[in-house]
């Protein structure tokens, strides 16, 4: 029975498998040119385990980052965590003793596979929910592994690895404007940034970012709730 | 200036502690009944505006004022955009934009 419920998340998490190992070897190239061999890349991908955060981690390892600095920049880059946490709150309720580590694993794509909150027929959905969030960790822990030992064998040039990371955002920024119909979410996170990046200058824009666009969110919420109950 | 050994694990432990925490956050503070609905709105808007955020983030230190004027993340960007439109492929976009990027930069 067991195994039937891990051929299923199998299948289910084979999408997110090329993704991670793609971009776990991404990461893995820039740790190691940032001077940081296998042991960190392996202990990033266990224990902090966020794909844009690890990246972004990366230049905080470069430039000797002060730690105050680092727990700001997790909660600005992670703070949308929170709110996949949020939309799962019932479904992971009664995951019992699989919770915890569901909760952990709670990336992004792995919250793109579970939201539907589709489950196969007959199977376990916490130990189903539970074995895709492994399989993915799986995927991304070998890609950034590899990512290290490639970054170190590689006989030509990696610079320019890092707009994989740049990339990654563009095509979800743009993935999610297809997928909505009101892009004003999307353009005030753009345009709040912008502002505040001319305004505070590039090393120092994105908490006053965060603040803007929460508070660009808050005042436009009628709005855009009005707009939303309309369309449907 | 890279981080000595002792403060780089210092670092790591840092992101991880507040990454945990952010997931967890949640599940601490609404353990019964319903999420409010403002929580439940900026859940709902919020995930496009940072996503927006941080394409700038990436972006925040290429200078438009000196050659090559941003051109190979600006060409590199728009083959993302259009990939993506187009195929809908996230992996199909990433990969060939990063390629382009890796391409464009060496020959600027």
């Amino acid at each position: 029975m067991k195994g039937s419920v891990a051929r299923q998340a199998f299948f289910t998490s084979l999408p997110v498998m090329a993704g991670y190992i793609v971009l776990g070897i991404g990461f893995g190239i820039l740790l190691h040119d940032a001077g940081y061999g296998v042991l960190w890349s392996l202990a990033m991908a266990l224990l902090i385990y966020a794909g844009s955060m690890q990246y972004v981690g990366v230049s905080l390892l470069a430039g000797s980052a002060s730690l105050l600095t680092a727990a700001l920049t997790t909660v600005m880059v992670n703070a949308r965590h929170l709110f996949y946490s949020v939309s799962m709150l019932g479904r992971y309720r009664d995951a019992g003793k699989y919770k915890p580590y569901m909760i952990f694993a709670l990336t992004d794509e792995t919250y793109s596979l579970l939201c539907d909150g589709e489950t196969p027929e007959g199977a376990d959905p916490n130990l189903y929910r539970f074995l895709v969030s492994l399989f993915d960790q799986c995927y991304w822990v070998v890609g950034c592994v590899l990512g290290s030992i490639l970054g170190a064998a590689l006989p030509f040039s990696t610079a320019g690895i890092e707009f994989s990371m740049t990339a990654l955002f563009i095509a979800s920024f743009t993935q999610q404007w297809l997928a909505t119909r009101d892009h004003v979410p999307a353009l005030a996170g753009l345009g709040a940034s912008l502002v505040c990046l001319v305004l505070f200058g590039p090393d120092d824009f994105l908490i006053p970012a965060m603040v803007l666009i929460t508070l660009a969110l808050t005042i436009l919420r009628p709005r855009l709730t009005r707009r939303k109950g309309a369309g449907q | 200036m890279t981080a000595s050994n002792t403060h780089a694990a210092a670092l790591v432990a840092v992101m991880s502690a507040v990454t945990v925490l952010l997931r967890f956050l949640p599940f601490l503070i609404f353990r019964k009944g319903k999420t409010p609905a403002y929580i439940a709105y900026l859940g709902d808007v919020l995930p496009q505006a940072i996503i927006g955020m941080l394409v700038i983030y990436c972006l925040k230190d290429v200078s438009f004022a000196a050659a090559p004027y941003g051109l190979p993340e600006l060409l590199s960007a728009l083959a993302v955009v259009g990939l993506q439109v187009w195929r809908r492929n996230s992996l199909v976009s990433i990969l060939s934009g990063t390629a382009i990027y890796m391409l464009l930069i060496r020959l600027f």
